[in-house]
């Protein structure tokens, strides 16, 4: 059974754009990428879109949805009513490159500054020894995409352009705390999170676990621990004395 | 310069957000009931008035850390004031557990939506032009939510006491079960469950380890936190709630609106 849909999409470029209506025909069991390539197909040849896989692997379909952050391919349009318009933008943390597509290298700006995995020195790749219990809770966040949605979201640096420089987002505030909790990794990953990553600007909201496609549970796996480990660092003398007298984490 | 989604560079888009969905509903939900239970313990914590009914307690004012409170047999009492505070002994307790949930994740994601849109819901932009998160003073005294848990720990072994001794009838005799007895016990098992789902003791129990496989104890207990903590949210909604009513039963039956129940 088909319809015919109203779509709004974000058109334009750095310098200006608008939002441009549409009346698009959708089919059965059609997720919102097929219509923005039916656009391509039928009615606007130049819109420009990134996507992969259509299958919610990539990553790459990252846009906004009436407002929410979400992957074009993963969003089904039954799950809208035939008479809603439906609006699609580019992410509005990123700077646009043109219509859907946005520049995501502050993301990678961001990936750069998190050491690489540290082993302890002297143990050379091939003589890892660790056990399923201690790798498995941070095999949950090996399950990102990279779709950042989690980063367009968060309202720090969606909301605040400036906090752009001190803020990492959740997606590597996250990578950090997969780290600090491999069994092998000797780097402090606690105080830079703290300092160099700015962990503090996080306020436990849960935006991005709200949008993560990969449902990781961000904010209670990651982000949480992590301010919990800070605290022991940096704001629990107690625990700060214990670690000097024992040592055996 | 504009700053927020109306950056330069990113997409000149005029609408400040473009959801549809009745975002506001959540954020609108907790204000009001965060409001109304501020109100209402705040007229009973002032109030120093009908809380003890023998042989219950209001959890508002146990332990009663001050001189001038009813006389509560075998309650948990510990005088350490004195005999020079005034006010209700309920002021002094309720610090503890109100730090606890003001410090708490979840509250805190709850009023930072609820209280300061910041933000309301996720892509609705915040109404303010910087912000530094829990980086500085005061947020940042966000970090010593785990000194409030230790004094939970306390107050809710103290509540169970209260439990405990709600099993005397109004003689002081063991061996009496009234819905007060009920009503107290509900609530204790929801603040236990609230507080051991805890974050800081989901970090505490086992969480701060690198490699459970040499605690294999402290990984059972990590376990059975995090169990509990995917439902801190509701937790902490229902021992709101709950430690509310117990206190009003205790009300009710305290002022003579009606008699306690009896069930043997
Ligand atoms: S929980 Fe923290 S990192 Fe995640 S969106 Fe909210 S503020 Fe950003
Ligand atoms: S954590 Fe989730 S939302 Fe963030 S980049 Fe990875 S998959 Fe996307
Ligand atoms: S196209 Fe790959 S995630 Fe959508
Ligand atoms: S009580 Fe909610 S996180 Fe500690």
């Amino acid at each position: 059974m088909s319809y015919k849909a109203n779509f709004r999409v974000w058109r334009g470029d750095v310098d200006s754009g608008e939002l441009r209506d549409y009346t698009v025909e959708v089919n059965e069991g059609e997720v919102v990428l097929d219509i923005i390539h039916r656009l391509q197909a039928t009615q606007a040849p130049d819109l420009a879109v990134r996507w992969n896989c259509k299958a919610g692997k990539c990553g790459s379909c990252s846009a906004e949805i009436n407002g929410r952050p979400r992957l074009l391919c993963m969003t089904r349009m039954s799950t809208f009513s035939q008479e809603e318009t439906i609006t699609v933008t580019p992410m509005r943390t990123f700077p646009v490159i043109r219509d859907l597509v946005t520049d995501v290298s502050f993301n990678y700006a961001k990936a750069r500054k998190v050491p690489s995995f540290t082993p302890p020195e002297g143990l050379k790749a091939g003589e890892y020894r660790m056990q399923q219990v201690d790798v498995e809770r941070s095999q949950e966040f090996r399950k990102c995409i990279e779709c950042y949605l989690c980063q367009n979201t968060c309202h720090v640096i969606r909301d605040f352009e400036d906090n752009k420089e001190a803020f990492s987002g959740p997606r590597y505030l996250m990578r950090i705390a997969e780290l600090d909790m491999h069994p092998l990794d000797v780097a402090d990953r606690q105080k830079a999170a703290q300092d160099e990553h700015g962990l503090g600007y996080c306020n436990i909201t849960k935006c991005c676990t709200e949008v993560c496609p990969e449902h990781i549970k961000i904010t209670d796996n990651a982000l949480i621990p992590m301010k919990e480990r800070v605290a022991d660092r940096k704001y629990d003398p107690i625990v700060w004395l214990g670690d000097k007298i024992r040592r055996r984490k | 310069m504009a700053t927020g989604t109306a950056a330069p560079g990113r997409a000149q888009i005029r609408e400040r957000h473009l959801r549809t969905d009745r975002w506001w509903l959540a954020p609108a939900v907790t204000v009001t009931i965060l409001t109304g239970f501020i109100i209402y313990s705040t007229w009973r914590a002032f109030a120093n008035a009908d809380y003890f009914a023998e042989p219950y307690v209001s959890p508002f004012y146990s332990p009663c850390l001050a001189e001038n409170c009813d006389s509560m047999p075998m309650s948990a009492n510990a005088p350490l004031f004195g005999d020079w505070w005034r006010l209700s002994p309920a002021l002094i307790i309720l610090i503890f557990p109100l730090g606890f949930r003001l410090t708490c994740y979840y509250y805190r994601k709850a009023y930072y939506r609820g209280f300061w849109a910041s933000p309301s819901a996720c892509a609705v932009p915040e109404p303010r032009g910087k912000y530094s998160g829990e980086t500085k003073f005061p947020l940042i005294m966000q970090n010593f939510h785990r000194y409030f848990l230790y004094f939970a720990v306390v107050v809710a072994g103290i509540l169970t006491w209260d439990v405990i001794i709600a099993f005397r009838d109004e003689h002081g005799a063991w061996g009496h079960m009234g819905l007060g007895t009920v009503v107290l016990l509900a609530n204790v098992l929801l603040i236990w469950a609230y507080t051991l789902s805890c974050h800081s003791c989901r970090h505490i129990v086992g969480g701060r380890l690198k490699h459970f496989s040499k605690h294999p104890m402290r990984y059972r207990y990590w376990q059975l936190v995090s169990r509990l903590n995917t439902r801190h949210m509701q937790l902490a909604w229902a021992s709101l709630f709950s430690v509310a009513l117990a206190d009003l039963y205790v009300y009710f039956v305290a002022s003579g609106v009606f008699d306690d129940p009896r069930f043997f």
